[in-house]
């Protein structure tokens, strides 16, 4: 048919987009802004299907290929349908010795024993003994004190002068007590009040 | 007015990481000591004795090596997991005196103790000190102020004026004492002004102190340079605008890198070095609950080594699903390292970067990727609690490797006496 008039019929670039017919339904999308770039990269790689090569650019862009979805059954473990435990109500958190050893955790450290001077308190080579530095210093606690620069775990005792005397507890008599004088530097750092070993 | 005005506490702890290792150490009392950086490049903390003799924060130390032996300076690495401990219970401490409270750093808070303010501060204050003497072993200062700025200043001047016994209030000192105060102090000293806003205040606006700043015209000062410095303006002015940051705040980008203790030269070793980078970066990531979606790796030679050419490779990619999975950052970090790798030069340094971070849930549905992201997780926080409760690293990535020979000096390093049984204090 020939054309007679110019107004009427198909106008030029109208209808679907060429190429678009032949393949898959296609939708819209909304892809954020700073993926603009990735997403046409994508689209790039999938029409060249160059999906093998390990450059930069494709393994950025290119889908992931272990597109799997974890099913889990419904019921993975036994559910018990019954009468509610009697016991329930009698439930009660675990023991945890830590509830047991510590007061006061942010001021609770531990320390190694080292050496036999307080055997007789029952502190043995190894074992860790709780240090609590909030805890007031008294006379018969056990303490962790620095003398001249120096660690010791030691029984604080008074002597009748007034002065703060470290004794040792071992009955072989081969450690002898600290008497703490004016030159001396003595800091007590911690109140010892609990040990743990293992075997 | 006065009722209404605020109380705000800036505590920290004197030479945090010197007087952690003091606690554990009495022998360094009175000593000069410093902390080192990362592999022990420079000093990052300085007993005030090491401060006397002259040592500059951040000093390098192989400059000052010799003249160290020859003053009797101690020197240690850093021991990050003891200081990290300490600093936990220094904070949480403070936080039973007041519950409004932002941790700002690692040794530093801020307390708002307005409601408390029918107590009386100085007292309250001054037991805290006591307490985390006591508790700790560690000393610190407090500055008391209308705002958050002063609260800063009042804590240098705690510092600065002996007498003062550690803690500093602003807010009980009358107006023109305060003033006086303030024009003692310079103004590189004020919270947020950094060496090129001093600077410019100085030779501009021929600002010199606090209270310089304090009299400036704080309209004027927002046209030339920001919002920011009108308030820190009003802040001197005991106008409280910035507000304590109780939640703390995701960071927006995630930085690991280290220098080697010896150069590297082959590619396999960069690889376990990036490895283990990309890996603790992405376990902070998912700590936050964030994915990033650009990832940056840096491979650079020395720059103290004027008799090699200097090489810096790096690259900056942008991910195509934003993710927080170990192994998806190190599949592309390992392809970039490919890229950027020279063959020959002497490697002092890797790093990674984790950008444009966003939070999960701001995540959006990915072409193709929709489900990948769920099982993602659920391995990758597998991981997490498997090292979480057996320890960390137990469970890695293999190519992280076992060796390490390039991993830094620490030559000077006290044992983790808060963290580690075998490392616990021996005493007899």
């Amino acid at each position: 048919m020939t054309k007679l008039f110019s107004h009427g019929g198909s106008r030029p670039g109208a209808g679907r987009k060429k190429g678009t017919r032949k393949q898959e339904p296609t939708v819209v999308m909304r892809i954020p802004q700073s993926q603009q770039t990735v997403v046409k990269n994508f689209i790039q790689v999938y029409k060249s299907q160059t999906f093998q090569s390990e450059k930069i650019t494709d393994t950025m862009s290119r889908p992931s290929q272990q597109l799997r979805i974890h099913a889990y059954p419904l019921f993975s473990s036994k559910v018990a349908a019954g009468f509610p435990s009697p016991a329930d109500e009698y439930m009660e958190k675990r023991l945890d010795p830590n509830d047991f050893l510590i007061d006061n955790q942010d001021a609770t450290f531990f320390v190694t024993i080292e050496g036999h001077s307080m055997i007789d308190a029952g502190l043995l080579p190894g074992d860790k003994v709780v240090v609590d530095r909030s805890k007031q210093p008294q006379k018969n606690h056990i303490v962790l004190a620095v003398v001249n620069g120096e660690f010791t775990i030691k029984r604080l005792s008074i002597s009748r002068d007034g002065l703060a005397v470290l004794l040792p507890e071992n009955h072989l008599g081969t450690y002898q007590p600290i008497v703490i004088n004016e030159d001396m530097q003595f800091e007590i750092w911690g109140v010892v009040t609990g040990s743990f070993r293992r075997f | 007015m006065s009722n209404r005005r605020r109380h705000i506490a800036l505590i920290d702890v004197n030479n945090f990481y010197v007087s952690c290792e003091r606690v554990f150490n009495p022998k360094l009392n009175g000593r000069p000591v410093v902390v080192l950086s990362n592999n022990d490049g420079c000093a990052v903390a300085r007993s005030d004795e090491a401060k006397r003799l002259g040592i500059p924060m951040g000093a390098p130390w192989f400059k000052f090596e010799a003249f160290a032996k020859q003053n009797q300076i101690l020197a240690l690495s850093s021991n990050y997991a003891l200081y990290a401990d300490m600093s936990n219970r220094v904070m949480r401490i403070l936080s039973q005196f007041c519950p409004d409270q932002e941790i700002y750093s690692i040794d530093e808070c801020f307390l708002d103790l307005t409601h408390f303010q029918h107590l009386d501060l100085d007292d309250y204050t001054q037991k805290m000190r006591q307490t985390i003497q006591q508790w700790t072993g560690l000393p610190i200062s407090i500055g008391l102020g209308a705002s958050k700025t002063l609260a800063k200043l009042a804590n240098y001047q705690a510092k600065k004026q002996h007498h003062l016994a550690g803690v500093c209030n602003f807010n009980q000192f009358p107006p023109t004492i305060l003033d006086q105060i303030m024009m003692s102090i310079p103004h590189t000293q004020i919270w947020g002004i950094g060496k090129k806003l001093a600077r410019r205040l100085s030779n501009e606006y021929k600002i010199a102190t606090a209270y310089d700043l304090k009299r400036a015209n704080p309209n004027q000062l927002r046209r030339q340079f920001s919002v920011l410095m009108e308030q820190t303006v009003l802040e001197l002015n005991g106008i409280a605008c910035i507000e304590l940051e109780q939640t703390k705040a995701a960071k927006k980008q995630i930085l690991s890198s280290r220098s080697f203790g010896i150069p590297v030269t082959d590619k396999e070793s960069l690889a376990e070095s990036l490895t283990l980078h990309i890996s603790r970066a992405a376990n902070k990531l998912r700590q936050q609950e964030s994915v990033c979606s650009t990832l940056y790796v840096s491979i650079r030679t020395s720059p103290f080594k004027s008799s090699e050419p200097l090489y810096h490779g790096y690259r900056c990619v942008a991910l195509n699903t934003p993710t927080n999975d170990t192994r998806k950052l190190l599949k592309v970090a390992l392809i970039i390292l490919k890229e950027i790798y020279i063959p020959g030069r002497r490697y002092a340094k890797a790093g990674i970067a984790l950008g444009d971070i966003t939070t999960t849930e701001q995540q959006h549905p990915y072409l193709f990727e929709e489900k990948q992201a769920i099982t993602d997780t659920r391995i990758m926080n597998l991981l997490d609690d498997i090292n979480k409760h057996i320890g960390r690293d137990s469970l890695k990535i293999a190519r992280e490797g076992f060796k390490h020979p390039w991993k830094m000096k620490q030559e000077h390093k006290t044992p983790s006496y808060t963290t580690g049984w075998h490392s616990l204090l021996r005493v007899s």
